[in-house]
């Protein structure tokens, strides 16, 4: 087939010295892998979930092989090694993104986890009939529906931050939307559809200034740029360990302690009790307060090691990196007649790009791109009012990572242009 | 098992997603039903206008959403029109992968069967009363 939709030359270029060592990519054994035959395995779908080098998968099965027990329990020596590790752990989570006291980080299963517990444990002691909790029209569903819930327990009214057509906030309308009646601002760092950095730090303060609290979807920001919740002026600020090289079922939630310690505790029973009668509790000091049954012992202290790789690689390398690919890919896939790219130019975008074609739909693209080796996401990618404010029901999201290279934004562009040139209306007529 | 491109866009299919058996609207609708896939969102919506014999004098669908789940719309109301709803009834998830021919993964199933529940439904769904 003849690419038609593609200029003979492209008319951008990569430059190498922004790149991360591309020796990086031998440390994940997943990415040595053909699909479909002998097609190089491709994978640009890590918004959605990293890929784990060998470092972190060694340290979860050191820990499975050597160490494991379970943690601030047992008095024997398999214990005291997990829960050492366990809370080094959180020590690295603590440094890693500027926290003031190892207590405030909360491990949790996950980003919407911590979410939830926010909206439980904080919300349903402090948010009332008539209050209001300010979201913004790019949130993921798991920064959406908490709030919805919240809302619909306690009686308050759900706001929501508008976007400009290029996904940008409209920082303006804060003026109006935050009102004194305004308790919690929720927000994402990075948006998971359109890639937009958004002016996070400008926001707490704005927040603040009248009296509300900010919560932070660190989600797609932490694995990719350096973080600094001090800085940031957040209050909650939460993220998962399976989009930052770590394994699945860990999160953390960080909270500033005075709002922790105030906050009733979430879910009941083993590790959060200080002492427990027939009849009633009282609950243990900061982190095991959320930190109800066994938790998530060898995620975690894998989570620590997949921390230790991103600081030696270093978060303003990888970011480095991935702006230098999202820049290359959004110039090139800009090149596609008809291609629509959704979200802001590349000076405002993390490492993500996300695109509608006339034709066909965003799950023809993946499954045509799959056939290449290539994996991407397509759908609503759990942003479904994001979507209908775009006017569409479904795109196609390339999101890279430190070990993607621009041969792979070369292949994805390449391929995604003979698609569109297969699917163009060619007057077919189905037969009668 | 893996699935190759030829077989999933094949050239029949792809005809009736650019030339879909009667898309839009159904004035004259009797009954109607529509439903997304909450995974996707694909959407697709069946109008039908039903004699008092159970016969479906017209068929039309609307929708949004990939190849399959749009073509097997338009393959399923060709199949569907001036048959009755016990044809309907009876025509079976199996049937309907049948008709759109093409081997699909579990997942490309969904999007294929999309369109069989919601007429399934449809044929149940007086409009006006649920406000369909």
């Amino acid at each position: 087939m003849t690419i038609t939709t593609l200029p003979a030359k492209p008319t951008t270029a990569i430059d190498p010295t922004r790149l991360l060592p591309a020796a990086l990519r031998d440390d994940f054994p997943i990415l040595q892998q053909t699909v479909h035959g002998d097609r190089p395995l491709v994978f640009l779908d890590n918004a959605a979930s990293t890929q784990r080098p060998r470092q972190v998968i060694e340290v979860l099965r050191r820990v499975y092989e050597r160490d494991y027990a379970n943690v601030h329990r047992g008095i024997h020596t398999l214990s005291e090694r997990s829960t050492e590790q366990y809370e080094d752990a959180r020590e690295k989570a603590r440094e890693f993104i500027g926290a003031q006291h190892a207590r405030e980080i909360i491990f949790t299963s996950g980003t919407t986890a911590s979410i939830n517990l926010v909206a439980r444990s904080w919300g349903d002691a402090n948010v009332k009939a008539g209050d209001e909790i300010l979201v913004t029209t790019m949130e993921h569903h798991s920064n959406l529906v908490p709030w919805q819930q919240l809302a619909e327990r306690s009686g308050a009214v759900l706001k929501h931050v508008p976007i400009t057509d290029d996904g940008l906030l409209i920082l303006d309308t804060l003026d109006t939307l935050l009102t004194e009646r305004t308790k919690i601002v929720a927000v994402a760092s990075v948006s998971n559809v359109l890639g937009t950095i958004n002016p996070v730090r400008e926001i707490a303060r704005r927040a603040h200034a009248a009296g509300a609290i900010v919560l932070v979807d660190a989600a797609q920001s932490v694995p990719h740029l350096p973080t600094n919740v001090q800085e940031f002026g957040a209050d909650f600020l939460a993220f998962s360990g399976h989009k930052m090289l770590g394994p699945t079922g860990i999160g953390v939630l960080y909270g500033r302690e005075e709002l922790l310690d105030a906050m009733p505790p979430f879910l009941g029973g083993g590790s959060m009790i200080n002492r427990v009668w027939d009849d009633r509790f009282t609950p243990a000091e900061l982190p095991a307060k959320f930190e109800a049954g066994t938790p998530p012992i060898a995620p975690a202290i894998a989570l620590g090691a997949a921390i230790d790789r991103l600081k030696l690689i270093g978060l303003d390398a990888v970011a480095r990196h991935e702006h230098e690919l999202v820049r290359y890919a959004y110039d090139r896939l800009r090149e596609i007649e008809g291609l629509r790219i959704l979200g802001p130019p590349p000076d405002h975008r993390a490492g993500l790009v996300s695109f509608t074609l006339p034709e066909p739909h965003a799950h023809d693209v993946a499954q045509l791109l799959d056939q290449q080796g290539i994996a991407v996401r397509a759908g609503h990618h759990c942003t479904w009012p994001l979507h209908d404010r775009l006017g569409i029901t479904a795109s196609t999201r390339a999101s890279f990572y430190l070990y993607n290279t621009p041969a792979e934004v070369d292949l994805l562009v390449e391929v995604v242009a003979k698609i569109r040139d297969r699917f163009r209306p060619q007057g077919r007529k189905r037969r009668q | 098992m893996p699935v190759d491109e030829e077989e999933l866009y094949q050239e029949h299919i792809l005809d009736h997603y650019e030339d879909p058996f009667h898309r839009g609207h159904l004035p004259t609708a009797t009954h109607a039903h529509e439903e997304n896939n909450p995974l996707c969102g694909d959407v697709v919506r069946v109008e039908l206008e039903l004699g008092d014999d159970g016969t479906i004098k017209d068929a039309y669908f609307n929708g949004q959403g990939c190849v399959i789940s749009q073509a097997s719309a338009s393959m399923l109301l060709e199949n569907m029109q001036g048959k009755t709803v016990d044809n309907v009834k009876q025509f079976s998830a199996e049937d309907m992968l049948r008709l759109y021919g093409a081997r699909l993964t579990p997942n490309r199933q969904k999007c294929c069967l999309l369109s069989w529940k919601v007429l399934q439904s449809a044929v149940h769904s007086p409009v006006g009363r649920d406000g369909a």
